[in-house]
Order: structure tokens, then C-alpha cells, then sequence
């Protein structure tokens, strides 16, 4: 299916987000940290989108961003034509239903004081959606249900359930509005194999049935390929490189997606694999950046490189990579 | 087998909680050649991390080791005194955890946790350990070693404290190496940094390596035997090869199938377990895993399988896969 | 589902039996199970109920009218005359006296924390959970209390507000507030930047359901851990107050004026002293030990 068919429902323009990091020094000027830097995505109704990044590329940055946990410094977030950032706040709160987020650590993004089944009321409690006391934990336990669990399980405290559950639970809190959009910051990175694929059978599964919209963030590229249909790679503040999950495997044009690819364990022990070696450390986020981030690292570095910042450029069929390899 | 390095037997640690007993290993038993690499796999709670606080006996006071044998090159390491015992795991065996962040400790510049070290397992002087200290900074990869020393842990990144522990691990030149999970805090570029490293130092110094691990991609690329564990026990014990090509155990095939592979082309369902991995406090009274196994008979929720050797050098813990009966992959159970 | 049923119906494994195990841990992990265990908790506990059996039966308690004077039976000793523990300078039953004295000191003292634990609550939810200025006002004026030594402050207050022991109350609970505010204070910081708020935020809550339902529950084992310990030295506030001649005034006895009064008769009347400030002693320690082994069980990572 062409993408202009599609409806954009998120549109993301120069998304940027800066930290500022106070000096140790008296008197100085504090140093910036650029977290999120010039991102532009579009995000088409129903699909998934993966970001994939190593840890302090801005992949949660970016996710935070988009459900305003963090104020972006500059760019703009429209979701449905409409301007986000900025919004009032009980325009804001409306908005807010249809974008939810599932965090990465299941164990503590529960309030390990609530049981089950008030924690899953609690968003229809906030937004006052279903007043009635029966009727709420009726939908509750519905809810529950609908993401594998039980009436046991309903007045359980987190700590009674195990990674896998308590997940589940978060999944059907964000569930609870009815929402459009869902912000998946590494949900299965702390869970076990076997249970991760249980949850990942689930998100495919609530997809069809709500025709939700995902943002899925992850560093486990395998995850990433099997649960998007595009994928954005990160690194350092910018988006790389995004095509569809079949190219990526098939045709990464980016340094830095090949580097990662290579860098992935084998799938089985007769799988020997050229590595590609990017060689030194990610570079440190604070300060000011001339060139393309991947410079000092990459082995096909031009003069270019080191001056200019390479542009995300779409090659014509979808595929768009940020190099100057490519141009 | 005269190039036998490690065995433990029918190992069993409980531990007491005010709950009931918690059977964190309940049978776990394997053979380390000298030189090779083994796996643990398994998920968290299966007893991967319990088995190697068991084989240097670091638990922790609810813990006990109830039964089994841990031989160490012909020493009984159950019967060790505690002097022997720090001489044990200083100096034969060394071990790599986790986070690495966390096994440093964050007041003491990194050379002098070097020296330290080496000055109690060694009989040398301070500047000599200090020399051994850079020697091996280098010999792991880290640039200016020299200054490195007087770094503090916080001021490197995550793969580089992992590089300055596995240092510190081999400047003792330890006759084996346990890995608790020593990439999983890092992501897969030094992962692989850090794997290949492993792996040039023990073709140099000719070490075991035991590698706990949940990822079944690490084990492929690194490990020379695999023994899985479910629920504290080994259920499947082979040659990585095998058990890649022909693994008998259902829980295996479970595991296997559900990782996503880059490889696959459609996006389809993953093949999961079903259900969630047993309380510790419950098992040990039938087959761990039958509620789970769609395979399961009457005989598997009687009665705990023994590990069997199928085939030379292939254990495998199920009463289905013994040498009368033999279960095919993928074969749908009659009784359903 | 099939498959779920076949794990349901599963007994050993299955679903009833970790329902089982899931209450069995509920309960070795209950609090008062936990508490139970704890050996130096339980002595705590024993000498802190057996203190407040004796403020509530006082009347039944008492072998004698506290404040009846008998001029012809003043300084008695030790078991004088049907006196358990003799009697005073006045020739009222020291024993009774004790025993309401018990009254008034746990009630200034009990009290006296909860105020300063209400006041001091609100101030540190208030100022952890808005920063900025409010944060900086709040806490600089706590700060500025904490600079006065407390027994100034009480002294300055009570000659505000003259004795009497609503207003020995007041007093020790405004100068516990700071150093509650402080607690709380430090704790939300650490609760509101933890996951489950920011998922909070995420799915909208308001700011009130967020202090109220998420990070007030989430403080409040420290709070407690420190109230209990706070009582102890609320008792010690009191009757130095009251020795002072600044709490409660005579007749009407406690603890603290008890001790004042056997002060002008150290040398005649040891016992006075001796046994009012035994009891003081005892009860302090008391509730010392309680609030340790409470913090055993409510804050297992502050243990040693």
C-alpha cells in the first residue's frame, strides 16, 4: 500500500529537545545536552513504528516528547491537524486520551500500593468516563481479561504478579481510554523470552481489534523487525535512517544500521557473520555538533562528513537515509 | 575425561523464607572441560545466577546447598574451609556480574581496586601489581591505560567498566571465568565488543568460561555446551551445535521458537509458552514444566524426570523423550 | 483456552495453588506477622501498651486519690503505709500519681507529634511536590526553626500561650514541624520522580489525586517509622517542659513536674526522682525500640 494513502495521524516537524546541564564551576554557562535533535516523522494511522537506538540515542527522549512527559525546546507535534505542544491544558487533557504510553520497567511504573483492578479503574476515574462504582470495575475486569488475566488476579498487588502480568496490567491501563496512539517505551526489554513473545502476540492482537497506532521503542533490533512496519534508527538525537521492517534487513544503507546488524548475536551456532566494527564510543551529547554524528566512527567518512550535516533524504521509494553516501 | 575441569552433580540450593521453601536449584548437574565454553540458559528465576553463587559459595543466609557435588579439579568444594575457600575464589575462579556500574566501587580510583585485588591473590609487591594492573588494562582494550588507572568507575561508559572488571578478572589468571549475564546491561554493539574480547582472552589463556545468559543468540556465538534450566532444574544439557540442530526438550522448542528472528520474513505470530514460569515454593513434585507443555501426559504431573543421556553427551530431563518413547517436534499430543 | 483451562484445573502448578501461595505470602508478610518476628520490636511494644493500659485505666489503676494531700504522710517510702511507691512532699500517693501522670505525658506527647506531623506533612507534600518558590519559602522557614534550639522555641511559645496542656501540645508539635516537613519533604522527592507518577501524568491525573492517592500512600511508611520514633523524644519534650515549670502545672501531675517537684528533694526523698525518671526512661526506650523494628519492617532498605 502506497503511504499518501494512508492517514497521517501524528506529525512530527523539528522535534528537538535540550537539556541543560548546570556547571560545576560557579559563573559558567551551563552546557546543553542535546538530547533530541531536528526529528521529522510522519506516523500513519494504524501502523507501527519502531525506533531502534542505543541507550542515550534520545529514543525515550523522543517518546516523552510525544506524550508530553518532557516540553520539547522547539519543533512541532501534531496529532489529528492539530497543534499539541503548547495546548492549553484542559484541551490538552482530551487530547491526552488518545495518546497513551506504556513504560519500560514493569515493576516500577505500578504504584505498588493500588491492587489490579483499581489501577486499571484509575484512568477512568481521572477522566471521569464511567462514574459509576460497579460499572468501572465491571469494565476493569473486561479490560483484564481482554489483556489475559483473571477475576483472581483483580485485587492482587503488583509485587504479587510477576514481569510478564504485570505488563499485561499496564497495557490495560492504557487501554482503559480508549486510546488512538500508544507510546511503547521498551516494553518487553525486561522481559523473558518466552514471555515476551506472549506480549508481543498481544500488542499484535490489540492492534487488529482497536486499530491502534504504536510507537515502539526498543534497543533489540529481532523485536523491532518483528512487531513494525516501519522503522526509525537513531543515533545520537537524530533519526538515521527510516524504511519499511523488510528493507531494513534486506537493504541498509546507513553505516551505522549496518554496523548494528552486524553487531546482532547469531541465530544459530552455525551463523558466523562479518562484523562490521565501528570503532571508539558513542560521542558525548553535550556541546555543540559540527558534521555528521557517526563521523569519527564510520568507516566510508568523507571530507564532507566532518563539515556538514547530512540531511534525512528520502531516495524516492520510502527509504530515507541520512548520508552523504547517498546523495 | 582427564581435561575435566568443573562437575557438578544433582546440585540442590533452597532457600528458607518465612513463606515456604523456595527450591531456587533443585537438581542441576553438568561437566566444564577445561578451555571450553558452557551456557546457562534460561529465564530469570530459573536458577542460572543461584547455580554460579552456589559453585563459589557466595549465597546469602536464607540460602542453603541441601544436596549435590561440586568438584573442582578433584577438590570438593562442598567441603572447602573458609580459608580455602577465599584462595578458591580469588584465584581459580573469577567472576564477571551484571551491572557493571555496580561491581566497582564508586570512591576508589580503578587502579587502586586493581592493586588491592591483585595483592591479595598474589604474593607481589605493590609497584609489580600496579604494572600487572596496566598490563592488563591493556590486554582488555582500554586507551592510555596508564590513565585509566586513575579514573573513578562513574567516569566511564558502561562497556568500559565491563572491560576494567573482566581486566581484573584475568590478571589472576583464573583456571575458569563465570559470566553472570556480562552484557546484558549493554547495548549490542559493545555487547559484541565485549563477547569478542572475552573470547580472544580465553583463546590466550586457554580458561573455562561459564556463561549465564538469557540470550540464546550470546550462547550460539560463544559457547561450546549449553545446558538450559526451567525452574531450578536442567532440563536439556548438549553441545550447542546439537542442541540447536536436534533439541528434545519441549521447553527448548518453546524457547527457541518464541525469539523473533531478524531473518523471518512475515510478520506473523510468535509461537509463546503459554502460562507464566512455576512458583519456586510449588515445584519439584512433578515434571516443572507440564502445565506449560503441550505435550504433557498423565505420568508428566506424577512424577519428576529424571536427566537422562539420550545420546552421548545430550542429557535431557523428560519422561517423553526416554529411550522407549520417542516426541518429534512440532507433533501435535494425542491427547488433545 | 483450552489451554488455560487445562492450567487452571492443573493442582500442583496450577492457578489454586499459587492463589494459595499468594495468600500464604500475605500473610508470613504481613505487617504484624513481620513485626511479630522481630524480637526487639515486641519488647518495645509490650512496655509502650503497657504504658497507654495505664494512662486509659488510670482511675481503675490508681490505689489512691492523686491529688489528695495528706499532710501527716508526706515523703513515705517504698511501700509506707499502703503507698506502693511512697508518696511526695504534699503526702499525695506517688504511685497514682505515676499512673495519671502517665495521662497527661503520653497524651502531650502522642499529640504533641500528631499536630506536628499534620502541619509538618502538608508543608513537606506542599513543598516536595511544587519546588520552585514555594519550595524554597517553605523550607527556609523550616529552616530558620531548625536554627533555634527546640527548647527556646517552646519556651518562647509557651510564654506566648501560658501552660496547660493544649498548649504544651501546640508547642511540641510546632517544634516537631520542621523536621517532619523535612522527612516528607525529601520522601516525595524521591516518589514523584518514580515511574508509576510520570505513568500517572501520562494517563492525566490531577495534581490533588496524584499527592493524595499515589505519593501520600507511597511516604507514608517513613512517616510513621518516624513519628514512632518522634514520640520518644516528644516525651522527653514534655517533661522537660514540665521540669522547666513551664508545661504542666500542679496539681495536676505529670511526668515531668513529678520529677521537677523530687528535684527540691533529691537528698531527703530520692525515690521521687528516681521513679519518675525511671519511668520516663523506660517508655522512651520503649518507643525507641517499637519505632527500630518498625522501620525493620516498613523500610527494609534503611536496615543497618
Amino acid at each position: 500500500m502506497p503511504m499518501s494513502d494512508k492517514k497521517v495521524i501524528m506529525k512530527v516537524r523539528n522535534l528537538t529537545k535540550e537539556f541543560k546541564i548546570r556547571s560545576k564551576k560557579l559563573g559558567e554557562k551551563p552546557q546543553i545536552l542535546h538530547a533530541l535533535s531536528d526529528v521529522s516523522v510522519d506516523i500513519y494511522e494504524g501502523e507501527t513504528l519502531g525506533i531502534i537506538g542505543e541507550s542515550g540515542c534520545g529514543k525515550s527522549t523522543f517518546g516523552k516528547c510525544l506524550v508530553q512527559l518532557h516540553q520539547a525546546t522547539a519543533g512541532s507535534v501534531e496529532y489529528e491537524g492539530r497543534q499539541i505542544l503548547g495546548m492549553k491544558k484542559d484541551e490538552l487533557k482530551k487530547i491526552k486520551r488518545d495518546i497513551q504510553m506504556v513504560f519500560q520497567d514493569p515493576f516500577s511504573s505500578l504504584d505498588p500500593r493500588m491492587t489490579a483492578g483499581k489501577l486499571v479503574e484509575e484512568p477512568m476515574v481521572a477522566h471521569k468516563i464511567i462514574t459509576d462504582k460497579k460499572e468501572r470495575s465491571q469494565r476493569a475486569l473486561e479490560l483484564l481479561k481482554t489483556v489475559g488475566l483473571d477475576v483472581q488476579h483483580v485485587h492482587r498487588y503488583p509485587h504479587e504478579f510477576s514481569g510478564g502480568q504485570r505488563q499485561r496490567i499496564n497495557i490495560a491501563r492504557a487501554l482503559a481510554l480508549n486510546p488512538k496512539l500508544i507510546v511503547c517505551d521498551e516494553p518487553v526489554s525486561a522481559l523473558d523470552v518466552s514471555i515476551q513473545a506472549q506480549v508481543l502476540n498481544l500488542f499484535n492482537e490489540l492492534q487488529k481489534e482497536y486499530n491502534l497506532t504504536y510507537v515502539f521503542i526498543s534497543h533489540d533490533l529481532s523485536v523491532i523487525k518483528h512487531i513494525s512496519d516501519r522503522i526509525a534508527i537513531m543515533y545520537l538525537g537524530r533519526i538515521v535512517e527510516l524504511c519499511d521492517a523488510e528493507s531494513i534487513y534486506a537493504n541498509p544503507l546507513h553505516p551505522y544500521t549496518k554496523a548494528l546488524l552486524s553487531a546482532i548475536p547469531p541465530e544459530s551456532p552455525f551463523d558466523k557473520r562479518e562484523r562490521i566494527v565501528l570503532s571508539g564510543e558513542i560521542p558525548s551529547p553535550i556541546g555543540d555538533q559540527v558534521g555528521c554524528p557517526l563521523a569519527k566512527r564510520c568507516g566510508s567518512c568523507m571530507e564532507r562528513c566532518k563539515k556538514e550535516m547530512p540531511q534525512l533524504k528520502d531516495r524516492g521509494d520510502g527509504h530515507q537515509v541520512a548520508c552523504f553516501l547517498y546523495e | 575425561m582427564s581435561d575435566n575441569l568443573l562437575t557438578v552433580k544433582n546440585l540442590k540450593t533452597y532457600f528458607f523464607t518465612a513463606s515456604g521453601v523456595s527450591k531456587a536449584v533443585d537438581g542441576v548437574s553438568f561437566a566444564l572441560n577445561k578451555g571450553e565454553t558452557m551456557g546457562i540458559v534460561g529465564e530469570s528465576g530459573s536458577g542460572k545466577s543461584v547455580t554460579a553463587s552456589s559453585i563459589i559459595r557466595l549465597l546469602p543466609k536464607i540460602g542453603k546447598i541441601v544436596e549435590g557435588e561440586i568438584n573442582f579439579e578433584g577438590r570438593q568444594i562442598l567441603d572447602l574451609n573458609k580459608k580455602e575457600l577465599l584462595n578458591f575464589r580469588g584465584k581459580d575462579i573469577a567472576v564477571i556480574f551484571q551491572d557493571p556500574m555496580t561491581s566497582l566501587d564508586p570512591v576508589f580510583k580503578i587502579g587502586s581496586q586493581m592493586v588491592e585485588m591483585i595483592c591479595a591473590h598474589q604474593d607481589v609487591s605493590k609497584e609489580e601489581a600496579r604494572k600487572m594492573a596496566v598490563e592488563a588494562l591493556k590486554k582488555v582494550g582500554i586507551p592510555q591505560p596508564e590513565k585509566r588507572m586513575d579514573s573513578y568507575p562513574y567516569e566511564l561508559s558502561g562497556g568500559m567498566c565491563q572491560r576494567v572488571i573482566i581486566a581484573m578478572a584475568v590478571c589472576c589468571k583464573p583456571k575458569m571465568i563465570i559470566a553472570d549475564e556480562p552484557t546484558t546491561a549493554l547495548d549490542v554493539t559493545v555487547q559484541a565488543q565485549v563477547l569478542e574480547l572475552l573470547q580472544e582472552l580465553q583463546d590466550e589463556m586457554d580458561t573455562s568460561i561459564l556463561l549465564i545468559t538469557h540470550n540464546l543468540g550470546v550462547v550460539w556465538k560463544m559457547c561450546d555446551t549449553v545446558m538450559v534450566m526451567y525452574a531450578g532444574k536442567t532440563v536439556e544439557y548438549a553441545r550447542s551445535e546439537r542442541l540447536y540442530e536436534k533439541p528434545l526438550h519441549p521447553y527448548t522448542w518453546g524457547l527457541l521458537d518464541s525469539m523473533p528472528k531478524l531473518s523471518d520474513t512475515v510478520k506473523g505470530e510468535l509461537k509463546a509458552i503459554p502460562g507464566v514460569p512455576p512458583d519456586l515454593r510449588l515445584t519439584g513434585q512433578c515434571c516443572n514444566f507440564y502445565n506449560r507443555c503441550p505435550y504433557a501426559t498423565e505420568i508428566c504431573s506424577k512424577e519428576v524426570p529424571p536427566l537422562l543421556e539420550v545420546e552421548e553427551g545430550h542429557f535431557v530431563a523428560c519422561h517423553r523423550q526416554n529411550q522407549q518413547e520417542k516426541l518429534v517436534r512440532g507433533e501435535v499430543n494425542a491427547n488433545e | 483456552m483450552a489451554k488455560q483451562n487445562k492450567a487452571a484445573e492443573t493442582a500442583v502448578l496450577g492457578a489454586e495453588a499459587h492463589s494459595l501461595l499468594v495468600k500464604r505470602e500475605r500473610r508470613a508478610n504481613n505487617v504484624w506477622n513481620k513485626l511479630r518476628r522481630n524480637k526487639t520490636a515486641m519488647v518495645g511494644l509490650v512496655i509502650v501498651v503497657f504504658m497507654i493500659i495505664m494512662a486509659v485505666f488510670a482511675p481503675i489503676i490508681a490505689t489512691h486519690d492523686p491529688n489528695a494531700i495528706k499532710p501527716s504522710e508526706t515523703y513515705l517510702g517504698f511501700g509506707e503505709n499502703g503507698h506502693i511507691f511512697g508518696t511526695d512532699e504534699f503526702g499525695r500517693d506517688l504511685f497514682s500519681r505515676i499512673v495519671y501522670g502517665a495521662r497527661v505525658s503520653l497524651i502531650a506527647a502522642i499529640g504533641g507529634t500528631i499536630v506536628g506531623g499534620i502541619i509538618g506533612i502538608l508543608l513537606g507534600l506542599i513543598a516536595g511536590y511544587a519546588g520552585g518558590i514555594a519550595d524554597a519559602v517553605v523550607m527556609r522557614l523550616m529552616d530558620g526553626m531548625l536554627a533555634f534550639p527546640f527548647v527556646l522555641l517552646a519556651i518562647i511559645l509557651m510564654t506566648i500561650l501560658g501552660s496547660g496542656l493544649q498548649n504544651v501540645i501546640l508547642a511540641i508539635g510546632i517544634g516537631n514541624v520542621p523536621t517532619f516537613a523535612r522527612v516528607v519533604r525529601g520522601q516525595v522527592h524521591i516518589v514523584k520522580n518514580e515511574e508509576y507518577c510520570n505513568a500517572g501524568r501520562v494517563i492525566g491525573i490531577s495534581n490533588a489525586r496524584m499527592l493524595f492517592c499515589h505519593i501520600l500512600p507511597n511516604t507514608i511508611s517513613p512517616i510513621i517509622v518516624y513519628a514512632t520514633l518522634n514520640v520518644a523524644g516528644a516525651i522527653i519534650s514534655e517533661a522537660t517542659l514540665s521540669f522547666l515549670g513551664l508545661g504542666i502545672s500542679q496539681p495536676t501531675a505529670s511526668w515531668g513536674n513529678i520529677l521537677r517537684a523530687g528535684r527540691d528533694c533529691l537528698n531527703t526523698a530520692p525515690h521521687i526522682a528516681t521513679v519518675s525518671g525511671v519511668f520516663i526512661l523506660v517508655t522512651v526506650l520503649g518507643f525507641n525500640l517499637f519505632g527500630d523494628g518498625v522501620r525493620d519492617v516498613l523500610d527494609p532498605k534503611m536496615k543497618r
